[in-house]
């Protein structure tokens, strides 16, 4: 099934955390929100997960019990072990017995976390402690998986594992909705949706994104225009949105980080903020 | 300035029967942005600590600016850690009149981006904000050397263009910067990169280095879900890409017999490893270091 929120609008107070937002998550597929601090993502998840109200549009959702949610703080309880933090939460879903046992071993292989099974929560690295609470927000099987930056501030390779227990429940069905704020991260889920002050900067799968991309982005060793240049690493690039570059520039393929400070700088420059 | 501005010669460093750190040498010339990767658990920190001056070496010898990392060279050191180091609970101003006071300098000049947040508490600014904020603060008396753990972690694409031009900045004007990272777009920024693994550096300079000889294969198929469920099944390290699924240091034949007795038509075809990728082979242990 597929979950969505549609020309949806959230506010608190006078600041607008979603400004009329469209977002599908079918089964089956991970899809990736991607923005800086402020952009709205976790307003976004939250408004999925029904933990925020809308102020327009509509949510449409799994219920509860079919819904799992990895929010951006720890996620588990941390003078609990490993092994109670699973099963206080099956219990509530009212997993029991052997079948608790074989779902909780199961998971915990997955995860590499079976060393650490009966250490506290307290005791577990960044990464164990995001893996812990990505495998509390699945114990159910849930058909929604909502995860708020289960990768930022942790090792590459426990954002590995990460994304191969994503990618694992999209592949049993299950619809994955992830924030990050690792473009990189985003190119590798089936559908990426780029925020940026509440607002949707571009959304598609990797391909879609760049084939709707259009302007040129040149190498600029000597930049024409400094409000459309920025630097990638020792090398300087500029954006042609419209016009042609000069003669001589060289144009260089975009990557993903490319684009959406290429479309970042269009939109400074004609939404005052 | 010239010469080396950060040197480790042989630096180990044992917590009881634990070796952190382990026979490593490197160093960090002015003009340069050296990115130190690893993951955690690795030893970029207590390597870091070390070059520092705030824990002592068990063997090996570090120097800061020609000599040992004492008070007096510290003065010429600017670090920007992961948790900022900012005062929350004092305003963005008292916060950078602290550090020029720590270092007798004339207190800096907001920038254009912070000047309405002067009073502002720091622990009530959006992340971005703060970081500039801890920028100014590490920045302003001018250091020889820069350090900086994950320097861009939460910012948005702009956010991070605005960063780093102010790290380039300080490349530029000769400082040295050592970047501790765990972002790969961030390591890409850096003009040179180190990378431990259980303590010890084992590879540096260019992104190629650091792959080295990791290998990978792109599985196209149809069926992702189930070809990603086969190889996973079979202990692969798969990772999904779009709708294709890559494994690192696999050999292609193997993948097909596992896709074939699955049943699973698909398109196999080596492609360049990634750094995280090698990484991962590291943490495995699938290679010796």
């Amino acid at each position: 099934m597929t979950s969505s929120v549609r020309s949806a609008t959230v506010r608190f107070g006078p600041t607008v955390a979603l400004d009329d937002i469209t977002v599908e998550v079918p089964g089956g597929s991970v899809v990736a929100v991607v923005g800086g601090d402020g952009a709205g993502k976790s307003t976004l998840l939250r408004a999925l997960a029904g933990e925020v109200p809308l102020d327009a549009g509509t949510v449409e959702a799994p219920p509860r019990q079919r819904l799992g949610y990895l929010p951006a703080s720890s996620g588990s309880w941390a003078a609990l072990t490993v092994t109670q933090n699973i099963d206080f939460v099956a219990g509530i879903y009212g997993l029991a017995g052997e079948e608790l046992t074989a779902r909780r071993t199961e998971l915990l292989d997955r995860a590499s976390l079976t060393p650490a099974a009966n250490r506290l929560a307290a005791q577990l690295s960044g990464g164990m402690r995001r893996k812990l609470g990505f495998v509390m927000a699945i114990v159910h099987r849930p058909a929604l998986l909502i995860l708020d930056e289960p990768s930022t501030g942790i090792d590459p390779v426990s954002r590995i594992d990460l994304w191969r227990l994503a990618s694992e429940a999209a592949a049993s069905g299950a619809a994955v909705l992830m924030s990050t704020t690792y473009l990189d991260e985003a190119e590798r889920a089936a559908y990426l949706i780029v925020l940026d002050s509440g607002r949707v900067l571009v959304q598609g799968s990797y391909d879609q994104v760049r084939a709707g991309f259009t302007g040129l982005v040149t190498r600029a060793d000597q930049p024409v225009r400094a409000e459309w240049t920025w630097r990638r690493g020792r090398a300087l690039r500029e954006y042609w949105p419209g016009s042609d570059p000069p003669p001589g520039a060289t144009a260089v393929a975009p990557d993903l980080e490319d684009i959406v400070i290429a479309l970042s700088l269009v939109r400074r420059q004609t939404v005052p903020s | 300035m010239t010469g080396v501005l950060l040197r480790a010669g042989h630096v180990t460093r044992r917590f009881g029967g634990f070796t952190a750190v382990d026979d490593v040498s490197m160093q960090v010339l002015p003009g340069e942005v050296v990115g130190l990767l690893g993951a955690n658990g690795a030893g970029k920190t207590t390597l870091i600590r070390m070059l520092l001056g705030l824990i002592a070496v068990t063997s090996g010898r570090v120097d800061l600016l020609g000599g040992p990392p004492d008070r007096e060279r510290r003065r010429r050191l600017g670090y920007v850690p992961q948790g900022l180091g900012l005062y929350g609970d004092l305003t963005v101003r008292e916060n950078l009149s602290f550090s020029a006071r720590a270092y007798d300098i004339a207190e800096p000049a907001l920038p254009a981006t912070l000047t309405g947040h002067a009073g502002v508490l720091v622990r009530e600014l959006p992340l971005g904000a703060q970081r500039q904020v801890a920028f100014l603060a590490a920045l302003t008396h001018s250091p020889d050397v820069l350090v900086l753990d994950e320097p861009t972690s939460g910012v948005d694409a702009l956010g991070r263009v605005a960063l780093w031009d102010t790290i380039r900045a300080q490349a530029e004007r000769g400082a040295g910067v050592l970047v501790t990272t765990h972002n790969m777009q961030e390591a890409q920024q850096c003009d040179r990169l180190l990378l431990m693994s259980d303590g010890r550096l084992v590879a540096q300079g260019s992104e190629a280095d650091i792959i080295g000889s990791t290998t990978a294969v792109a599985v196209r198929t149809g069926d992702w879900a189930q070809a990603f469920a086969a190889l996973n099944a079979a202990g692969a390290p798969v990772m999904l890409a779009g709708r294709s699924i890559r494994v690192a240091n696999a050999d292609p034949a193997e993948l097909a017999g596992v896709l074939k007795a699955a049943r699973i038509e698909a398109s196999l075809q080596p492609v360049p490893a990634t750094i995280e990728e090698r990484m991962l082979m590291l943490a495995r242990g699938t290679e010796v270091p």
